[in-house]
């Protein structure tokens, strides 16, 4: 059997072409088409057991794919074991070794390189300082803070120029506060070494903050690639709409055309072919959902609703609706408008047509939309 | 905290207490568990204290008697003059030596294989590890002897020896699984990551981590080793270990450097245990 | 993960079914020399001694396989009470179980609760310091303290607790406490290692929801160490059912057990076959008694358990 050369362009520093893995009779990943540029910073997201960490364990060569290639700088690195890949990761747990310092750990894998123990030692110090534990070399791991640990892990990974560098949900274990000064320090430590990093995590604030591009996946396959702005405000499946925030999703075709909601209201949303079948839905995030008195708006997206809560949160109120056909409807008010929102109130509720989206019905396989950027 | 701030602060209900009026909680004392646990350990250490207090009791014939004839260092000073003593002595500790070694260099990848990997016939090998330490002694002897004997193999050092390893790799496999499982698979897929080969992971990281579980296997094994009886009473032929050696005396009149080597191996092994001890709670 | 539904079908190339290949075989490289170990020298020896016990012949011109059950047989029914030293060994193991027991949870259960970390090192270390003295010299020296002249019988002797001439050895009571004596840590360290994985809090949280130190002993101490005193039940049943050295050391005529029967069938009497038949009876039986226990009281993963 000849190998075959990668069907895209040869500068991707990661791309998978077809890859799946099966564990019994289960799939982990199912066929999984994805390309990450040279220097990106990409995030694959998604709950607990949708296979991004599979994905990831099959890029760094800890588990073979079931059919499938991988490709590191288009050369086909399916067959490699971890050790003779070059990539290198920051494990979940970060995988520190325990009976070595700071400094030994650093110097690991310039040693399996063949760096002589001088130099291995001197670049360990230029990556602790990029990480900012000057002077750390000399301790344990046990020794050091959840974050510490987590610096040195990267900066294990880093000093081995991989051509890729791939990140195990790295921020699980901090907390809330670590984690949000890591997540700028990361970005800062990607952008000055240059590197493509493959991040994984099920947090999608975390996800959203820090990549260039990012993936959504859901059941072993991928739903949705795209910039974070583009995958949040026109998601392309209401799994991919609702796990990256909430998101108001609306019945449509049940009367009427397939654009038309069951109280009669056209429906438009700009720069999107409209959906020639039934079963699809009307995207809308809570916070492009505008409130009025009611019968002041009129024309396609808009309707009217019920209010049967609300809940003050500081900068905005949160406020729930029933539509007429009842569906909820959650919508985030800044200007709290005392008199508008009151329990019980019957209301316009409108939003713009470039802040809206059609969904897909829910076992319709996705037709990923890459963006042209 | 001051007089003035516990004043100041608004109250409800009682006053607060000054510190000196509080009164101090002792937790409750019960006697009854820790003179049980006396008791035990002094049933338990009697015979110990018997064989060294014997050790040193002035023999009738050279047989040693229970009733206090006299102290004498007799028995220490002539330690080799029973004859045999010092070979079964020996013999016993070669074998638990070699037999600890052999079952550690099998076991250990047999460990590895069982907490690393998954495999059609992993069950099959578990199941034999506990079927190993879960046959009495007695029919693992009867059955070796039974084999040995239809194979027309002659008995000896060998023999006891394969047999010693046969029972010793069950428990060496038990203690480093539960090791190497304890440990995880993080840090040689990290290694591996690192661009270590498997071997090279296996020297620069799965061995020094596992290396106290080694010790502690490889010490487990001598000590089912060079205290076996039962087994080693079917294979042995005429070689003669410590244990069958002291049974031979039993019920005739022990001499009394059967007690003696007891005795130093006791105290040495306590004082290395004592040493241990100290090196572990000075480390953090 | 999702169910299974159909994957596209390119197979992966040969390399990757190399590595594959390679991956797979390892486990079975490490594990080959134990695995060649255990069944040539373990496994074979007792499935061969299962043929032995069908052979029939005499020491002088040697056996050979007959096929000849009735060996089974004859041990309920022949002229030497096999039978009767089986139900002793059971009743001596059993009894010396259950002793074992009540004696081992106590300094356990002390130990890992009511001790400080600091201390349970060294009285754990009291405990297993009799493994320090070879097992038959610890056995003798009953032996020798029991006996006529030991200093315990004339004790007793003078407190008039026993009569002139008269000891305790040679009696069941003194070979099932030899039992408890040496298999005492094989008790206690695995009640104590199951005691120690029990989560402190969980005794402050029996005694929140209103249970008193008996109800939190009963209902949540006991049930968490039944893994701890099923693999001490393993290891003290299955050496005291078939032990041969307490019995002949401190014990007499009357308390002949089956460990000793099958010695003296294998180098006394030299009957092969009947030796291996009460090897296999033997080993039947306690695996019949622990699979039951284990079905009855219900545990968990059996590799857990050692």
């Amino acid at each position: 059997m000849s190998e075959a050369p990668p069907p895209s362009s040869s500068e991707a520093a990661i791309s998978l072409r077809g890859v799946s893995r099966r564990f019994g009779d289960a799939i982990a990943v199912n066929n999984l088409e994805l390309d990450l540029a040279q220097g990106e910073f990409f995030a694959l997201l998604g709950p607990s057991g949708c296979g991004k960490t599979t994905t990831l364990r099959m890029v760094g060569g800890f588990e073979l794919p079931s059919t499938g290639r991988i490709y590191l700088d288009g050369t086909d690195v399916t067959a490699l074991p971890s050790h003779k890949r070059d990539v290198n990761t920051v494990f979940q747990s970060y995988a520190l070794f325990p009976h070595l310092t700071v400094a030994e750990n650093v110097i690991y894998g310039l040693r399996r390189r063949g760096t002589a123990k001088k130099e291995a030692f001197t670049r360990a110090e230029e990556y602790l300082e990029l990480v900012g534990l000057t002077g750390f070399g000399k301790r344990r791991p046990t020794q050091l803070s959840g974050g510490q640990q987590q610096r040195v892990a990267l900066a294990r990974a880093l000093v081995n120029h991989p051509k890729v560098l791939l990140l195990d949900e790295p921020m699980g274990a901090l907390d809330a506060q670590i984690r949000k000064t890591m997540q700028t320090e990361l970005k800062r430590i990607q952008r000055e070494v240059g590197i493509t990093f493959l991040y994984v995590t099920h947090d999608q604030a975390e996800a959203m903050s820090m990549a260039d591009r990012l993936a959504v996946m859901n059941k072993g396959r991928m739903e949705d690639i795209g910039t974070p702005a583009r995958v949040y405000d026109h998601p392309s499946t209401a799994f991919v709409a609702s796990f990256l925030g909430s998101c108001n999703v609306l019945p449509l075709g049940t009367e009427g055309g397939p654009t038309t909601l069951p109280d009669g209201s056209a429906t438009l949303v700009e720069g999107a072919t409209a959906p020639a079948t039934s079963g699809w839905s009307l995207g809308v995030r809570p916070e492009r959902v505008n409130l009025a008195e009611a019968g002041t708006v009129s024309g396609p997206n808009a309707t009217t609703a019920t209010i049967t809560d609300v809940t003050y949160l500081g900068a905005v109120s949160e406020v729930h609706l029933e539509t007429a056909w009842g569906t909820p409807v959650q919508v985030l008010q800044q200007r709290g408008d005392a008199g508008l929102l009151v329990p019980g109130r019957q209301v316009a509720m409108s939003w713009k047509a470039d802040e809206c989206f059609w969904l897909p019905p829910e076992n319709e396989t996705p037709t990923t939309q890459e963006d042209a950027a | 905290m001051s007089d003035q701030t516990l004043t100041r602060r608004p109250t409800f209900g009682p006053g607060p207490l000054h510190p000196d009026d509080i009164p101090e909680v002792k937790p409750r004392r019960k006697l009854g568990l820790p003179l049980f646990y006396c008791g035990i350990v002094t049933f338990l250490l009697i015979p110990i204290v018997a064989m060294i207090v014997y050790s040193f009791n002035v023999p009738t014939r050279n047989a040693i008697t229970p009733v206090w004839q006299g102290f004498t260092l007799d028995a220490y000073l002539n330690l080799f003059a029973v004859q045999g003593i010092a070979e079964a002595f020996f013999t016993s500790v070669a074998i638990a030596a070699a037999s600890g070694l052999v079952s550690v260099l099998i076991g250990l990848p047999m460990a590895l294989a069982l907490s690393r990997y998954r495999f059609r016939g992993k069950g099959v090998l578990n199941s034999m590890i506990f079927l190993d330490i879960s046959a009495p002694s007695i029919v693992v002897g009867s059955s070796a002897l039974a084999f040995f004997l239809s194979l027309n193999f002659t008995m000896g050092w060998t023999t006891i020896l394969i047999v010693h390893v046969a029972f010793n790799i069950a428990y060496v496999v038990t203690t480093l699984r539960a090791r190497l499982s304890g440990m995880g698979q993080n840090l040689e897929q990290a290694a591996g990551d690192l661009g270590a080969s498997p071997l090279v992971g296996f020297f620069t990281v799965t061995l020094p981590l596992v290396a106290p579980g080694i010790v502690a296997a490889f010490l487990l094994a001598f000590a089912m080793s060079i205290d076996d009886y039962v087994i080693t009473s079917f294979v042995n032929g005429s070689t003669e270990t410590f244990p069958l050696y002291a049974y031979g005396f039993t019920k005739k009149g022990m001499a009394p450097q059967v007690l003696c080597f007891g005795t130093i191996v006791f105290v040495v092994a306590v004082c290395l245990a004592f040493l241990n001890g100290l090196l572990n709670r000075r480390r953090p | 993960m999702t169910s299974a539904t159909t994957l596209p079908e390119a197979a992966p190339t040969r390399r990757v079914r190399l590595e594959a290949l390679r991956r797979g075989v390892t486990p079975y490289l490490l594990s080959i020399a134990g695995f060649g170990w255990l069944g040539f020298f373990f496994v074979i020896p007792l499935v061969s001694g299962l043929l032995v016990s069908l052979m029939t012949g005499n020491p002088d011109q040697g056996y050979v396989l007959t096929w000849n059950w009735s060996v089974y047989a004859d041990l309920f029914t022949g002229p030497t009470p096999y039978w009767l030293y089986l139900v002793r060994s059971l009743t001596y193991g059993l009894s010396a179980t259950a002793f074992t027991i009540i004696l081992a949870f106590p300094v356990a259960y002390f130990i890992a609760f009511r001790v400080s970390a600091r201390w349970k090192t060294t009285l754990l270390a009291l405990v297993m310091v009799t493994f320090f003295v070879s097992f038959i010299i610890r056995t003798d020296m009953w032996f020798y303290l029991l006996g006529g002249n030991g200093p315990i019988t004339r004790v007793l002797v003078h407190l008039h607790v026993l009569d002139h001439g008269q000891t305790f050895l040679s009696t069941p009571g003194s070979v099932i406490g030899g039992m408890v004596y040496n298999d005492f840590a094989f008790m206690v360290l695995p009640i104590y290692v199951a005691m120690e994985r029990i989560d402190p809090r969980l005794h402050e949280a029996s005694n929140d929801l209103f249970g008193n130190r008996a109800n939190t002993f009963f209902r949540v101490t006991v049930p968490l160490t039944r893994s701890g005193v099923f693999s001490g039940i393993l290891l003290v049943l299955i050496d005291t059912v078939g032990d041969p050295v307490n019995s002949s050391i401190l014990g007499g005529k009357e308390t002949y057990t089956i460990g000793q029967a099958i010695q003296n069938a294998y180098f006394t009497t030299q009957q092969y076959n009947v030796a291996a038949a009460l090897s296999t009876l033997l080993m039947a039986i306690l695996g019949i008694i622990l699979f039951l226990y284990a079905r009855v009281v219900g545990t968990e993963n059996i590799e857990d358990l050692i």
